[in-house]
């Protein structure tokens, strides 16, 4: 069911000529990949992508549309043969990986499960000893300051040159 | 409820993984095609989650490189409608093809 919502949300996303359509399909797909996550009991990742990706980039991608597009118009129908040659060439990935995978068969450990719990993911998230995930946290916010930064430059920049 | 199972994960991913690419290589505008790559992000999250969940439940490395997957995703999203609006402004148009030249 909800693999069904994602998935059909995806593909009315990238074949729908509205592209605010596309935007809201996209919005439905990653609410529906957040149900998946909470399925799978993983709350802390489902909370973190209904946060970050329907709240966030879902909202930051139609307010460019509502910057960059005039209200109503539909996307150019494209060329035939490039639409044939592209869901060939995914429909031909897409069976090549199916067919590895039926083919493989997976052995899982038998460790003791961790939960994934939010006690155990800040204990995991910030621990400096072995298997912790302290320096990537670091130089993850480290890359978020200079997108942040980078972002206000690209903005700001064009300003000057347009007076 | 029905418990999913590994393989039902990995098909829903891999679908999802070449929805983006199909979309990636139709699309000729720059939004749909950043809402393709948000897609093809989405897929590998959902397989660091699976194989996390249903390989290697005693430790939380997938649930991580996740989040910094999707951190990152973030930041990229940003940046490149930030690239898109600066672009529109000078072009008036945001479709690859009419954004030939790098130098504007």
């Amino acid at each position: 069911m909800l693999a069904a919502l994602t998935l059909v949300s995806g593909v009315l996303a990238v074949t729908t000529r509205q592209i605010f359509r596309a935007a809201i399909f996209l919005l439905f797909s990653l609410i529906g990949i957040a149900g998946l996550y909470f399925w799978m009991q993983y709350d802390f990742v489902a909370a973190v992508q209904i946060v970050v990706y329907v709240g966030g980039i879902t909202v930051l991608i139609i307010f460019s549309i509502f910057l960059t597009q005039q209200a109503g118009d539909l996307l150019p129908r494209q060329k035939m043969g490039r639409q044939v040659f592209s869901a060939l060439a995914a429909f031909c990935g897409f069976a090549l990986t199916m067919l590895q995978l039926y083919q493989h068969t997976f052995k899982a450990t038998t460790g003791q499960p961790q939960l994934p719990t939010v006690s155990n993911i800040g204990d995991r998230m910030l621990g400096v000893e072995e298997n912790g995930f302290a320096l990537p946290f670091e130089v993850v916010s480290i890359l978020l300051l200079a997108a942040m930064i980078g972002c206000i430059v690209i903005a700001l920049r064009s300003k000057p040159i347009a007076t | 409820m029905m418990e999913p199972g590994l393989y039902h994960i990995l098909f829903i991913s891999t679908a999802l993984f070449f929805i983006g690419v199909f979309g990636f290589f139709t699309r000729r505008n720059l939004i749909t095609m950043l809402m393709s790559v948000e897609l093809v992000l989405n897929s590998v999250n959902l397989n660091f989650i699976a194989f996390n969940k249903y390989l290697w439940p005693h430790k939380l490395d997938g649930l991580f490189f996740s989040i910094f997957v999707i951190a990152i995703a973030a930041a990229e999203a940003a940046v490149a409608i930030a690239i898109i609006i600066n672009l529109y402004r000078s072009h008036q148009s945001i479709d690859v093809e009419n954004a030939e030249e790098m130098k504007f």
